[in-house]
C-alpha cells in the first residue's frame, strides 16, 4: 500500500506535508526519524548540528513548522537550542533523548519544550507531532482576537465560553497549567543566563519606547505586524529591526501567555457556575463589574493579576482533589485522625506554593526578580509552619462548635488555599509598589478570620455529608481565591477608606462576642487582637467582611472551614510584624498574651520580616519609572480590574448583615 | 524448496536474536519501516550504527585510558553509545550501557572497566549475528525478507 513516504501528495489534509526539522548528532537516529517522518507523510529536513539547524532556521524564518532535537549534542547543548528557536522563531520543539530522568524531562519542559520523547522513538509518537503546531497556531488566532477585541470582546467571549466550553477548558486546566509554567520558568532561566536576544538587543525598553512599539502594533494591526513596519512607524533612531523583532516576539509570548490565564480564568469561573447555582449570580457581578472597569479605568488588556489569582485557584482545586482521595480512606474526624492528615498535607502546600512561585515570577520582568525569589522560597518553608499551628487550634474549635460530623480534611483543603492566597497578596504587593502593603497584607487574614469566626459562631451549617463539604470546598477554594486573592492587588488605600467608610455598621463587634464564646483559647486571643486594633485593621476588616459574604452566603459549610485555620496564620503575621517593628502600632503590645503561638511564629520572622522589609523599604524602586518600563502596562491595569471587583462593598455589605441577622 | 528452507532459517534466525534477548521491539520498527523506497532499510540502519558507534567506543576506550578517570565524560559518551543503541534495538549492550552509568555515577572505575569489556563483547557478538543474518536475508532474496510485521 502507500508505503511510500516520498510520494505523499501535497494536497492532502493539514498534517501531510508539515516541515519537521531533525536535530540529532547521531547518523543512525537521524536516518530513522527521517524515515519515520516521511512515512507521516512530513516533510523532513535532517541536521546533525545544532549550529547548522539554528542557522536553517535563521535563513528560512519560516520555512519550517516543527522542530526535533536531540538533548545531547556535542556542539550545542540542546536545551540551548531550544531556548534559542523559541526566542527567535517561536517554533514548537519536541525534545528527545534516551534519558528519561525526570530531572532531565523537566528541564526540557521547563525550557519551553512541547513534549519530551524518549527514545527510541515510535512512529506513532511522531505521527502525533502536528498537534503542537495545530496547538500554537490556534494560540496566535486566540492572540490576535484578544488584542483586537481588547477588553468587551474578550470579556464577552469569555461570559461565552463559561457556558460553552468551559468544561473542556477545565478539564484543560492542569495541562494549561504546566505549560505556562513551563512557559515562564523558561523565562526566568533566560533571565538569568546570558540571553542571546537580550545580547543583541542592548535597547533599553523604556515606558516610552514600549508604548510607541505597542501603538505602532496596534495601528499595523496584529495580525499584519512585522518587525520591520513596526520599524519603520516607530521611527526610533539607532533601533534595529533585530530589536524590534526580538521585542515583539516577547511581547507575542506575553500576549499569549495572557490568554492562556484567562481561559484559565473561564474554567474556574465555570467550576463555580456548575456547583453553585447562587454563586452564580455573584460571580457575574464580579464579572460584570470587571468589564466595567475596564472601560472606565484602563482601556487595556489587562489579566496581569487577577490571572494571579486564577492560577492559584486553579492549583487549588487540583490540590484539595488529591486530599479529598485521601480523605476518602478516613472517615469523619476524631483527632487522632486528623493528625495523621496533617502529616499528609503538610507536604502539600508547599509543593503548590512552590508552583505558584513560578507562576508569579514571570510576572514581574522588570521587577527585581532576586528579591521576589527571596520570598518564594521563605514561603515555602513559611506556609508549613501555620498549618501545625492550625492542628493545634483547629481540632478544639471544631469540637467546640460541635462540628465532628465535619470532616476535618475538608477544612484543611481550604487552609491550603487560603494560605496560597496569602503568599499571593504578599507578591502582588511586592511587585506592584503599593504603599499600605505592609498593613493590608496583614490585616487581611484577620478578616477572613473574622467573617469565619462568625460562621463558626452561628453553628448552623454542622451537618453535612462529608460528600458534600469535600465538593463544596473546592468550590469554595475557588471563592476565596477570588476574593482574598483580589483585595491585595486592589488595596488602594483610598479603595480601603471607601470601603470602610460604607461598611463600619456591619456590626463586627457582635460577631465577635460570638466568636469568643465558641471559641477556645487560642482563638480568643486572636479575637482580641483583631478586635483592639485599631483603624488600619478596620478598614480591612470591613473590606473582607464586603467579599466574604459572596461565599458565605453560597457555600457556609465551606467557608466555615477556611476560618480557623487563618488564625494560626494570623498569629503568625502578627508576630512577625512586631518583630520587624515595622508593623502599624497594633502588632506588639497585643501580643504579649500568646506566648507559645508566638513561638512559632518566630520561626518564620525571618521570610515575613523580609516581605515586609521589601515592601517598605524597596518601595522607592518599585516606583522607579525605568523598572516599570518593564512591567508590562497590563500589570497595572489588572490591579484596578481587581480591587473594582472586589470592592462591591455596598452589596455585598448589605448581604453582609442579613447573613448576621439570619 | 531450497529457497523456504532458507526462509525458515531466516525466520528462525530471526527469532533466536529476540529470544535470546539480543534485540528488542525496536528493531521490528525498523523493519516497519522497510518498503520499497528502501527496501534494505534495517540493514543500511544496523550498518550506519556499527559505523558511528565505532567511533563512540574509541572515545570511551581513549576516556578510559586516562589515569584520573572524568566520569562526566564517561557518562556523556556511554550516554550517547546508548542512543544510538536504542536505534537498532540492541537490547543487551543497552543493558550494558546502563549499568556502565550506573558505575560512572557511583565513580567506580573498575566497574566501569569491567562493564565496558562486557558491552563490548555484546556489542560486538550482536554485530555477528546481525551479519550473519543480513547475509542470510539476501540469499533468500528481496520479496520476502524476515516476516514483516503488519
Amino acid at each position: 500500500m502507500m508505503e511510500n513516504g516520498f510520494s505523499s501528495p501535497r494536497s492532502e489534509a493539514f498534517p501531510a506535508g508539515l516541515r519537521v526539522l531533525v536535530v540529532d548528532d547521531d547518523p543512525t537516529w537521524l536516518k530513522i526519524l527521517e524515515k519515520m517522518l516521511k512515512k507521516c507523510s512530513y516533510e523532513v529536513t535532517t541536521c546533525g548540528l545544532a549550529r547548522d539547524a539554528l542557522n536553517l532556521l535563521r535563513e528560512r524564518k519560516d520555512g519550517y513548522d516543527i522542530v526535533i532535537s536531540d538533548v545531547n549534542m556535542p556542539d550545542m547543548d540542546g536545551f540551548k537550542l531550544l531556548e534559542h528557536v523559541g526566542l527567535e522563531m517561536d517554533l514548537p520543539v519536541i525534545m528527545m533523548s534516551v534519558d528519561g530522568e525526570t530531572s532531565r524531562v523537566m528541564k526540557g519542559v521547563q525550557h519551553g519544550a512541547c513534549d519530551y520523547l524518549l527514545k527510541p522513538i515510535r512512529m506513532k509518537e511522531l505521527r502525533n507531532i502536528w498537534q503542537h503546531v495545530f496547538r500554537k497556531k490556534i494560540l496566535e488566532v486566540r492572540d490576535i482576537e484578544s488584542l483586537e477585541g481588547i477588553e468587551t470582546i474578550q470579556m464577552s467571549r469569555n461570559l461565552s465560553d463559561l457556558s460553552d466550553d468551559g468544561q473542556l477548558l477545565c478539564g484543560d486546566d492542569v495541562v494549561s497549567l504546566k505549560k505556562r509554567k513551563d512557559v515562564e520558568k523558561k523565562h526566568d532561566d533566560k533571565e538569568v543566563a546570558e540571553n542571546s536576544s537580550a545580547k543583541k538587543a542592548r535597547v533599553v525598553w523604556s515606558v516610552d519606547l514600549h508604548q510607541k512599539f505597542v501603538r505602532a502594533v496596534n495601528q499595523i494591526g496584529f495580525d499584519k505586524v512585522g518587525p520591520k513596519k513596526i520599524l519603520d512607524l516607530m521611527n526610533v533612531p539607532r533601533l534595529t529591526r533585530e530589536n524590534v523583532a526580538s521585542h515583539l516576539q516577547k511581547y507575542r509570548l506575553y500576549l499569549s501567555r495572557l490568554q492562556k490565564e484567562n481561559d484559565i480564568k473561564s474554567s474556574v469561573g465555570v467550576i463555580k457556575h456548575s456547583e453553585s447555582p447562587i454563586r452564580d449570580a455573584a460571580g457575574s457581578i464580579g464579572i460584570q463589574n470587571m468589564i466595567n472597569m475596564q472601560h472606565n479605568d484602563v482601556p487595556k488588556n489587562t489579566y496581569g493579576f487577577l490571572c494571579h489569582a486564577k492560577i492559584v485557584q486553579s492549583v487549588n482545586p487540583r490540590g484539595s482533589e488529591f486530599d479529598r482521595k485521601g480523605i476518602g480512606s478516613i472517615p469523619a474526624s476524631e483527632s487522632k485522625h486528623t493528625q495523621t492528615i496533617d502529616g499528609t498535607e503538610l507536604c502539600k502546600p508547599r509543593s503548590s506554593q512552590k508552583e505558584f512561585g513560578h507562576f508569579l515570577k514571570p510576572w514581574e520582568p522588570g521587577v527585581n526578580l532576586a528579591a521576589c525569589d527571596r520570598t518564594f522560597m521563605s514561603r515555602g518553608s513559611w506556609c508549613a509552619i501555620p498549618e501545625i499551628q492550625m492542628k493545634q487550634e483547629h481540632n478544639p474549635s471544631c469540637l467546640d462548635d460541635g462540628l465532628k460530623e465535619l470532616p476535618i480534611p475538608g477544612q484543611r483543603l481550604q487552609m491550603k488555599a487560603d494560605f496560597i492566597q496569602q503568599a499571593l497578596p504578599i507578591d502582588s504587593g511586592i511587585c506592584t509598589k503599593e504603599r499600605d502593603v505592609s498593613g493590608t497584607e496583614t490585616t487581611k487574614p484577620l478578616y477572613e478570620h473574622r467573617s469565619n469566626v462568625s460562621h463558626v459562631s452561628k453553628l448552623g451549617f454542622t451537618v453535612n455529608s462529608s460528600l458534600l463539604q469535600a465538593k463544596t470546598c473546592i468550590e469554595s477554594n475557588q471563592a476565596i481565591g477570588s476574593i482574598s486573592a483580589n483585595p491585595p492587588s486592589g488595596k488602594k488605600s483610598e479603595f480601603n477608606l471607601g470601603c470602610m467608610t460604607k461598611l463600619e455598621p456591619v456590626p463586627k463587634d457582635i460577631k465577635w462576642g460570638a466568636c469568643l464564646t465558641s471559641l477556645d483559647n487560642d482563638y480568643k486571643r486572636n479575637a482580641n487582637l483583631v478586635s483592639s486594633s485599631d483603624s488600619g485593621i478596620n478598614s480591612s476588616q470591613s473590606q473582607t467582611s464586603a467579599f466574604m459574604p459572596n461565599y458565605m452566603d453560597n457555600e457556609p459549610i465551606s467557608s466555615q472551614a477556611p476560618s480557623m485555620k487563618n488564625q494560626g496564620f494570623n498569629l503568625n503575621c502578627f508576630a512577625d510584624l512586631e518583630s520587624s517593628q515595622r508593623c502599624v502600632d497594633w502588632g506588639a503590645p497585643l501580643f504579649g498574651a500568646s506566648s507559645d503561638d508566638l513561638q512559632v511564629s518566630w520561626i518564620q520572622d525571618d521570610c515575613y520580616a523580609m516581605n515586609l522589609g521589601l515592601q517598605n523599604i524597596d518601595f522607592s524602586e518599585y516606583r522607579d519609572p525605568a523598572l516599570i518600563g518593564e512591567v508590562p502596562v497590563h500589570l497595572y491595569d489588572a490591579l484596578k480590574f481587581d480591587h473594582v471587583n472586589s470592592s462591591d462593598p455596598t452589596e455585598y455589605c448589605v448581604i453582609d448583615q442579613s447573613l448576621f441577622i439570619a | 524448496m531450497e529457497r523456504s528452507h532458507l526462509h525458515r532459517q531466516l525466520v528462525l534466525a530471526r527469532q533466536t536474536l529476540f529470544d535470546q534477548g539480543y534485540l528488542d521491539e525496536q528493531f521490528i520498527q525498523l523493519e516497519e519501516l522497510q518498503d520499497d523506497a528502501n527496501p534494505n532499510f534495517v540493514e543500511e540502519v544496523v550498518t550506519l550504527h556499527y559505523r558511528d558507534s565505532a567511533r563512540l567506543i574509541y572515545n570511551i576506550e581513549q576516556a578510559l585510558e586516562k589515569t584520573a578517570l572524568d566520569f562526566n565524560k564517561l557518562d556523556s559518551y556511554m550516554h550517547q553509545f546508548k542512543g544510538s543503541s536504542s536505534s537498532i534495538g540492541a537490547k543487551k549492550v543497552k543493558a550494558e550501557c546502563t549499568l556502565f552509568r550506573e558505575y560512572c555515577r557511583a565513580g567506580n572505575g573498575e566497574g566501569c572497566m569491567r562493564s565496558f569489556q562486557q558491552l563490548k563483547k555484546e556489542y560486538a557478538t550482536l554485530k555477528r549475528k546481525l551479519e550473519a543474518y543480513f547475509q542470510l536475508a539476501r540469499q533468500v532474496g528481496p520479496i520476502d525478507t524476515a516476516s514483516r510485521p503488519k
